[in-house]
């Protein structure tokens, strides 16, 4: 079976076991609920530790404890467990404590409805628990992303010692894809720095106090100087007919996979469109959209929310091009033809705008 | 005194040598704890010092610092430690425990972190026993924020946020942690001690000591809940604190064993040994069976294949199955496949439907818009997608005929009872099968073998893959039948 | 102190410097051989003191003393014995 049909969520678990994650703690929440189930599934199996917490604070203070002791860990939920969860991701970035996060975004605010939306972008890309800290922020649009961001995660979370975060929604959560996963699971691993309870760790200290105030401004600039590394080595991008688009549209998750059908629609048409789709999402993919802003002549940011996205494409545009909006929420997914339509009508923009300019 | 005479007394007590000969980590004062003159901290960080060493388990251990006047015991203590946040000390300890199962693990809370803010985090780690020694230290109050109502205060007790006292009718009672844990089938071990006087300070040692040593033994959750003077915020002298824990908090909260197990506690057992990496795969399921692609080749691949179908129907009607099918006949065959379920509130109404792409190219979106068939199993559905289906495609409707308003001239129909046809075959939840066979035989998507095989993988029960194989082949019938209907008509 | 031939079971040391003044040793102990002395520590604190003889070794005060290093208790060893006395250069409190 060099292949399988997999569903999104459970192909997360299979891949963290091969990347070496013995430990999963969680609380059910539709649309990540399955991966909590594999992970009851799997984990055990493999001599890992699976456990249904009591709450999502709980988790992901389950998730500090197994990661203070050395262990690869990770977690999942959607917008309002995430939330609940926020303390404790400040907390290990904070004790530059390494973990994954799973976070199949749903529809709110408040309890909102369960499907898709992707309005997680703010909390989980911006940080919303307090302090100066980041998370690594991936963003699967595949099955087969969902296993290979999964096993990156990992590599990230431990790299820079910080939680990494694996954002998608709930389409890519559900669907079912072929994966090919791995032949090669890696081993467990016990970092320097873990507390174990051995002769060998017992001067380890796990801990996000800084007392002193000069300390804590050395520590913070240091958790900056990892981002700035993070920065300049691990942003991701795709690019989709990206060498002559005159439209770019932008887009991650279920949103990129309708935007590529669009493209190659408006494509068939004769319309020099293109698809730039950030994979991470901290750290943005700055440098790539700088480069498309010198062919492209305008950007279209399509999200299932309020103009998060939004914001961080015209950062990394800087003013450079417009950026025209599309969104969509309370669970509706912008449609393929209205996208379409809205595309054709960017494009009949630009082309004006180009008439004028040569009469 | 001189060397000699010196020299026949042995050190009886002294600094335990679980603690820093000098506390680094702190700022200045290294040779002193940051507690207040008089503070029960103290004396209760002396106590589970000397447990640990009595025990030899130095090495083993791990402390949970918690949030309050003992955050930074991890000063003090040469173990391991981690710094938690408020409240959630036994969640993390549940996980250190279980990642590192030969660690002793203990959760050093003050009465807001463990009785307030992390009620909830205390209550679910007793309650599943886990093996880890909790030391509660009630002060009655919060200390290190300057001394506001804790759940444990007593009634009428000052504090800043109780001006005047606190009063049933507005903070409730003080809350009985022990007594509250001790009514849970989990813990082994529970006792509230106190620090009041000589006698309570002897029992309140022998307590912490057996909270650990049940660790170390195996048994399970321990709790020793100490009243503990805080000097400072009680505005008292030291020794009247003490005395005040004795004559007044004691009535509130009697001091003794509250559960007891140990006598009847198994040892419980340690987790089984790893299994080794190069395992992991076939535990998941995700071996390569022999060579890599071998088996997609046998089959013959349609010269272009992009299909698009939505399936929908009740839930119960094998909606979601249908679709899964010919997915995972779809990537048999060698080609790219897309499966994407409703989900939401859908679900719950009982209504449900799947979104399936085959393709021999990239699939780029899973969504069917505009599929090539619909495969409506009842006539909300029907009315839902009708319109969507693309001009020249199929609609297998399970009805005997098109309902009104359904007469688009650009589609071709098949409308029939299927879930009957599928009962007269032995089982109406078959009728699922009947109509992907009637789908495979109007698209010519793939070929029988791969479907069989697809489904062989699928359906495990005998029976049933016997009567699934009668109703695809029923379906595809069906379909040419009413072909050679059109014919006639034509 | 004089050796006057019969000796105290137990004796005490204290390190004024660990010693931060609470009284609680004072309190605790039995027989009453300790007392809280004028003199201030250099951060200000009154200490404990020792008078010096009529120590029981019952340990009390130790365990009641806040301070992990403040109160150091001894207790007269079995005259010759060699195992005390190991674990005393080791500084292996019972
Ligand atoms: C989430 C959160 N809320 C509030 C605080 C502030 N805080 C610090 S200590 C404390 C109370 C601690 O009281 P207790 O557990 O009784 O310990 P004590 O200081 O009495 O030893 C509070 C409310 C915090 N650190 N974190
Ligand atoms: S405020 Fe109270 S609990 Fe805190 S250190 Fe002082 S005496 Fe101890
Ligand atoms: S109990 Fe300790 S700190 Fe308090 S006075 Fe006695 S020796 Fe000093
Ligand atoms: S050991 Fe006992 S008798 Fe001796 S000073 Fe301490 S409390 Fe008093």
């Amino acid at each position: 079976m060099s292949r399988q049909l997999i569903k999104g969520n459970e192909a997360i678990v299979k891949a963290a076991v091969l990347a070496g994650c013995r430990g999963f703690y969680g609380y059910p929440i539709t649309p990540a609920s399955e991966i909590t189930e594999a992970a009851a599934a799997y984990l055990p199996r493999v001599g890992g530790t699976f456990l249904q917490a009591e709450s999502e604070v709980a988790a992901i203070n389950m998730l500090y404890g197994a990661a203070s002791a050395g262990v690869r860990v990770m977690t999942a939920s959607s917008g309002p467990g995430i939330s609940l969860m926020q303390e404790g991701i400040s907390y290990m970035a904070g004790a530059e404590l390494p973990c994954v996060v799973a976070d199949i975004t749903r529809a709110g605010p408040g309890l909102g409805n369960i499907t898709s939306e992707q309005s997680d972008y703010h909390q989980v890309v911006k940080g919303g628990g307090h302090g100066n800290y980041r998370t690594l922020v991936l963003a699967p649009h595949s099955v087969q992303e969902m296993a290979d961001l999964t096993a990156l995660a990992f590599e990230l979370a431990d790299r820079y010692r910080n939680p990494v975060v694996l954002m998608t929604d709930g389409f890519i959560g559900q669907m079912m894809e072929p994966v090919e996963f791995p032949q090669a699971a890696v081993g467990p691993r016990l970092p320097k720095w873990a507390v174990a309870g051995t002769e060998e760790t017992r001067g380890n200290l796990i801990s996000s106090i800084y007392l002193n105030s000069d300390e804590l401004e050395a520590h913070v600039r240091q958790l900056e100087a990892k981002y700035e590394i993070a920065r300049q080595r691990e942003t991701r991008a795709e690019e989709l007919y990206m060498e002559d688009a005159d439209v770019v549209l932008v887009g991650y998750g279920i949103v990129a996979r309708i935007l590529k059908a669009v493209a190659a629609e408006a494509r068939a048409e004769g319309l020099r469109v293109g698809v730039l789709r950030p994979i991470t999402l901290f750290p943005f993919p700055t440098l790539h959209f700088k480069k498309a802003a010198k062919r492209a002549k305008v950007f279209i940011v399509v999200e299932m929310s309020n103009g998060q996205l939004l914001e961080d494409v015209r950062l990394a545009l800087n003013g450079a091009r417009p950026v025209e909006f599309l969104s969509r929420v309370g669970g509706n997914v912008p449609s393929h033809e209205e996208v379409l339509a809205f595309v054709q009508a960017q494009a009949r923009c630009c082309a004006e705008s180009e008439q004028v300019a040569h009469v | 005194m001189s060397d000699e005479v010196e020299m026949q007394y042995e050190l009886a007590q002294s600094r335990s040598k679980t603690f820093y000969a000098n506390f680094d980590r702190k700022d200045e004062l290294q040779h002193q704890t940051h507690y207040c003159p008089g503070c029960g901290h103290g004396i209760i960080h002396k106590m589970v010092a000397r447990a640990i060493d009595e025990l030899g388990i130095q090495n083993r251990t791990i402390l949970i610092s918690p949030v309050g006047c003992s955050v930074f015991a991890y000063y003090y203590f040469d173990v391991g430690n981690v710094q938690a946040a408020h409240g959630r000390a036994p969640a993390v300890g549940t996980a250190v425990k279980r990642s590192r199962p030969g660690s002793i693990v203990v959760s050093y809370q003050g009465d807001g972190d463990l009785s307030a803010i992390g009620s909830a985090e205390i209550l679910h780690a007793a309650n599943r026993g886990e093996n880890i020694s909790v030391i509660f230290v009630n002060n009655a109050i919060y200390s290190m924020t300057g001394g506001q109502v804790a759940p444990t205060t007593l009634l009428g007790q000052w504090s800043t946020t109780t001006p005047g006292g606190r009063k049933a009718e507005n903070e409730g009672y003080p809350l009985h942690v022990s007594e509250l844990l001790g009514a849970l089938e989990a813990p082994v071990y529970i006792e509230r001690a106190g620090l009041g006087d000589n006698k309570q300070i002897a029992q309140a040692y022998r307590a912490v000591r057996k909270a650990l040593e049940n660790q170390v033994r195996g048994l399970g959750f321990s709790l020793v809940e100490i009243l503990s003077p805080c000097p400072t915020i009680w505005k008292m002298s030291a020794v009247d604190a003490q005395h005040w824990v004795r004559d007044v908090m004691e009535k509130t909260f009697p001091l003794g064993v509250i559960r007891d197990r140990t006598k009847e506690a198994q040892p419980r057992k340690m987790p089984e040994a790893a299994v080794s990496t190069s395992e992991i795969p076939q535990l998941l399921g995700i071996e390569h069976e022999g060579p890599a692609e071998s088996h997609a080749a046998p089959f013959v691949r349609p010269k272009t294949t992009n299909l698009q179908v939505r399936v929908a129907g009740f839930g119960g009607q094998g909606v979601l199955l249908l679709g899964e099918v010919l997915a995972e006949a779809g990537l048999d065959a060698g080609l790219e496949v897309s499966w994407l379920p409703s989900y939401g509130p859908e679900m719950r109404s009982g209504t449900s439907n799947c979104h399936v792409r085959l393709s021999d190219e990239a699939i780029d979106s899973p969504l069917v818009v505009r599929p090539d068939v619909l495969v409506a199993m009842n006539e909300p559905s029907l009315h839902k997608f009708y319109e969507s289906v693309r001009p020249g495609g199929w609609v297998l409707y399970n009805g005997d005929a098109m309902p009104e308003g359904c007469d688009r001239s650009d589609l071709q129909v098949l409308a029939r009872p299927f879930m009957q046809i599928a009962n007269q075959l032995g089982d109406r939840r078959a009728g699922n099968m009947v109509m992907l066979g009637a789908l495979l035989e109007c698209t010519g998507a793939l070929s029988q073998e791969t479907i069989d095989k697809a489904l062989g993988r699928m359906v495990k029960n005998a029976k049933w893959l016997e009567l699934d194989k009668r109703a695809l082949a029923q379906g595809r019938e069906l379909l040419r039948e009413s072909l050679k209907e059109v014919c006639h008509e034509g | 102190m004089a050796d006057t031939g019969k000796r105290d079971r137990g004796s005490l040391r204290i390190d004024t410097d660990e010693c931060k003044g609470c009284g609680l040793c004072v309190e605790a102990c039995p027989p009453k051989v300790i007392h809280l002395s004028d003199e201030l520590n250099h951060y200000g604190y009154p200490t404990a003191t020792y008078v010096g003889a009529g120590c029981t070794g019952c340990g009390i005060c130790f365990l009641a003393c806040p301070e992990p290093g403040a109160i150091t208790v001894l207790r007269l060893a079995h005259a010759g014995s060699s195992a005390a006395k190991a674990e005393m250069s080791e500084g292996v409190g019972r």
